[in-house]
């Protein structure tokens, strides 16, 4: 049945080739069949959620390892595989290899493709060689390398169709994230935020690879494709020139503010959403004023890049909170009105709630209690309230400010949070980790680190976890459940109709929770550490769940030594503990299901 | 002043590789000599609180915290206990390579890069404290910066 209706989509989409919106239309039918997984984020709307209900709270305690497959690659795996039809598609870190495993013929491969890439690529990655992963539309793959080339793959055979170079590596410009496709083209961002890389969301022809718009973080409104009377910010509109005249000279040109992580859609208001980064450098003193477009929350349209609507979180930023992670479009009851609504789990540990038609703002909550860099969001500025002691940029540099939660890595990073609209609750996988930000003078060269701080991360205080898995109420902005996790979370949840959420750990645990209650009901410990993406999937009737395992990241750097005790004290236990004791670099699929 | 302190900067960072291959190797004696840190009570000099400040700027990213490695690349509490200082210095202007199939390690060349070369010994000097065992983990506690650090790094930065 499965098989059928993926060749009607098929023939839908070739009947419709002449037209724009092929591939768009396809993926709006696709995403709707739980038997595959379409896209990186499941859905446009980035649920990760999956209709499916074999598994279930009952029997999710009698999983089982169906199969594994290694990569044959050691550094961090994020993301996860696609499923479309009876082909998966599994990826992996540098050298960005991404394979086609033959579902019906015991996962062998169908074929398989390395790019060659210049070693040179690496260093320039700030936090690991990962990729997101593939998209896939109109009968093809999209492959983004780490050297920033965009590669359009032929689903069936894996020859290349076409090429194009979005950023140039020698300036520090990479690619890590996750392509999307959205009618006729092919959305990418653009990684390097460390770099002073000046952040670009771009479209590409998904036919001929051509580059269709792009749309800076900042610089003037022709780069920044702003329309000075109609984008609006909380309403108002943003004026002549505004990715510039928050910017001192013409340090908006390195500006940082990389689009780095995931990208959502609603095709009824044809709007894509996405967030930019930290601001170069990490030094606020070298940098005065908002900086924006940086920490921003943005929607696009899809076939102009026109913006028609943003939101700074972290106006000047002084501590590394990217604001790039995932937008989740989600229907829900805000103060007993049904929004359209955004959901975004920030790196500065707000969880914030937006009407993704006018950009206002709903709900600013903290989604960590041990966030304490500012008290609250004004719901009128957008602001949030700065706590002074807590600033980096009032201490000034050569200051080392002390007990900021969270750290540089977020209350959350990039791995992206699921929705269930069954229990109308978000799932999100979190850091619970604060740090010392010392920042200082530092001088830009193309192509080198453009850091400018240094810092010292460690378990917030009381606990001896450095992360939660939480449970999340996006109406009141409140937490459910929150079970804790020694190391951050860094895997990619995934909620299904069976009321069973999923995640894996840094130690490399892949668990099965009960989406009411946060009870775990399985536990299995994978070869590596998890930061990849948790995907479901039917094949012949049966309900599959893969993950990829492979520690690294910036997680898996920093945490592999264990963090700094602040106190310094003797011997590394609970939350000072190394996660080189728990387990070491590999790269492997592994695929569950109930016994037979 | 310990006896290799400086001795590149005199010239320009564009001539590094041809300076490097002037100085030529230092002689392993000259470097057991003297420690390129100071550490009392505790406390260490600013030149080596600068390399610990440095070193979790440009290096932590992939050496880890402290020096103890990530999964990325060595622990260089390690390497310092063999590295010598000129092959230090070679490595960081230039870079090192290693990529095969399990291992993609490419250290990236800083020579043109004022924020780790204006301080490259004091790298130097925390990397081998903490190396020697000198200074355990985390923020040490420092003397107040000297006017001829002050100095130094006015003229290196630009």
């Amino acid at each position: 049945m499965r098989g059928s209706l993926r060749t009607s989509c098929l023939v839908a989409a070739a009947l419709l080739v002449p037209l724009s919106a092929s591939a768009n239309e396809g993926l709006l039918v696709m995403q709707e069949n739980p038997a595959e997984w379409v896209m990186p984020t499941g859905n446009y709307a980035n649920h990760r959620y999956s209709k499916l209900a074999q598994i279930n709270t009952g029997n999710a305690g009698q999983l089982q390892v169906a199969w594994t497959f290694s990569t044959g690659v050691l550094r961090g795996h994020e993301g996860g595989p696609l499923i479309i039809g009876d082909t998966m598609y599994v990826h992996a870190p540098f050298p960005n290899t991404v394979y086609a495993l033959d579902l019906n013929n015991d996962a062998t491969i169908k074929w398989k493709y390395e790019p060659k890439q210049d070693p040179d690529t690496i260093p320039v990655m700030c936090c690991d060689t990962v990729n997101r992963g593939p998209a896939y539309g109109d009968g093809k793959i999209f492959l983004y390398q780490a050297d920033t080339t965009l590669v359009a793959l032929d689903a069936n055979t894996g020859k290349v169709l076409w090429k194009a170079v979005n950023g140039d590596p020698k300036v520090g410009a990479t690619g890590t994230s996750a392509p999307m496709v959205v009618k006729d083209k092919v959305i990418v961002g653009i990684s390097g935020g460390e770099f002073g890389v000046r952040g670009h969301l771009t479209a590409y022809d998904i036919n001929t690879g051509k580059q269709v718009w792009r749309g800076y973080s900042m610089g003037p409104d022709s780069d920044t494709l702003m329309d000075p009377k109609k984008t609006t910010h909380l309403g108002k509109a943003v004026g002549k020139d505004s990715g510039t005249n928050t910017w001192e000279g013409d340090q908006w040109k390195i500006g940082g503010g990389t689009t780095w992580g995931w990208y959502s859609y609603d095709p009824e208001l044809d709007l894509i959403y996405y967030g930019s980064g930290n601001p170069s450098t990490w030094n606020p003193a070298q940098r005065p004023g908002d900086n924006r477009w940086s920490m921003a929350i943005w929607a696009r349209n899809p076939d102009t890049g026109m913006t028609k609507w943003v939101y700074q979180m972290t106006p000047h930023d002084e501590w590394d909170y990217d604001g790039i992670n995932e937008m989740i479009l989600a229907d829900i009851p805000v103060k007993g009105k049904t929004r359209k609504a955004l959901v975004h789990f920030d790196r500065n540990g707000f969880g914030y709630t937006l009407d993704r038609e006018t950009g206002e703002l709903l709900v600013a909550e903290k989604f960590d209690p041990a966030v304490n860099w500012a008290t609250h969001v004004d719901m009128e500025t957008g602001r949030p309230q700065v706590v002074s002691q807590y600033s980096t940029d009032q201490n000034g540099e050569d200051v080392n400010s002390t007990g900021i939660c969270p750290a540089a890595l977020g209350s959350k990073d990039q791995q992206p949070a699921a929705f269930s609209p069954r229990t109308g609750l978000f799932y999100v996988p979190t850091n619970h980790v604060c740090m010392d930000y010392e920042p200082f003078r530092v001088s830009y060269t193309a192509g080198q680190p453009y850091v400018g701080a240094t810092l010292s991360m460690y378990p917030a205080p009381g606990g001896k976890h450095m992360g939660n898995f939480i449970a999340w109420d996006a109406s009141k902005g409140a937490i459910v459940w929150s079970n804790p996790e020694l190391f951050s979370v860094w895997s990619g949840a995934l909620a299904t109709a069976g009321d069973v959420v999923f995640y894996g750990t840094l130690e490399g645990y892949l668990k099965a929770v009960d989406a009411s209650t946060g009870r775990e009901l399985y536990s299995f410990k994978t070869p590596s550490g998890i930061i990849g993406n948790v995907t479901t999937y039917m094949h012949r009737g049966q309900q599959y769940v893969a993950v990829l395992s492979g520690v690294g990241g910036w997680a898996g750097i920093g945490l592999a030594a264990g963090l700094t005790e602040p106190q310094a004290g003797l011997g590394a236990v609970g939350g000072y503990a190394a996660l080189s004791n728990y387990t070491a670099l590999g790269g492997q699929l592994t695929v569950f299901k109930l016994p037979d | 002043m310990v006896p290799y302190r400086g001795q590149w900067k005199i010239l320009s960072v564009g001539l590094l590789s041809i300076a490097l291959a002037l100085i030529g190797p230092t002689p392993a004696a000259a470097q057991d000599e003297e420690k390129p840190y100071v550490i009392k009570d505790g406390v260490v000099d600013w030149y080596t609180f600068s390399g610990f400040r440095r070193y979790h700027a440009e290096c932590h990213v992939c050496h880890g915290p402290d020096g103890l490695g990530g999964s990325f690349a060595p622990a260089l509490v390690e390497s310092l206990k063999t590295l010598p200082y000129d092959e230090f210095l070679e490595v960081v202007v230039n870079g090192r390579e290693q990529v095969g199939a399990s291992v993609q390690s490419k250290m990236p060349a800083f020579g043109e890069n004022l924020n780790v070369m204006c301080f490259v010994d004091d790298l130097y000097a925390y990397l081998k404290a903490r190396s020697d065992g000198a200074l355990g983990r985390g923020r040490p506690k420092k003397q107040p910066k000297p006017q001829e650090a002050r100095e130094r790094d006015d003229a290196c930065m630009g």
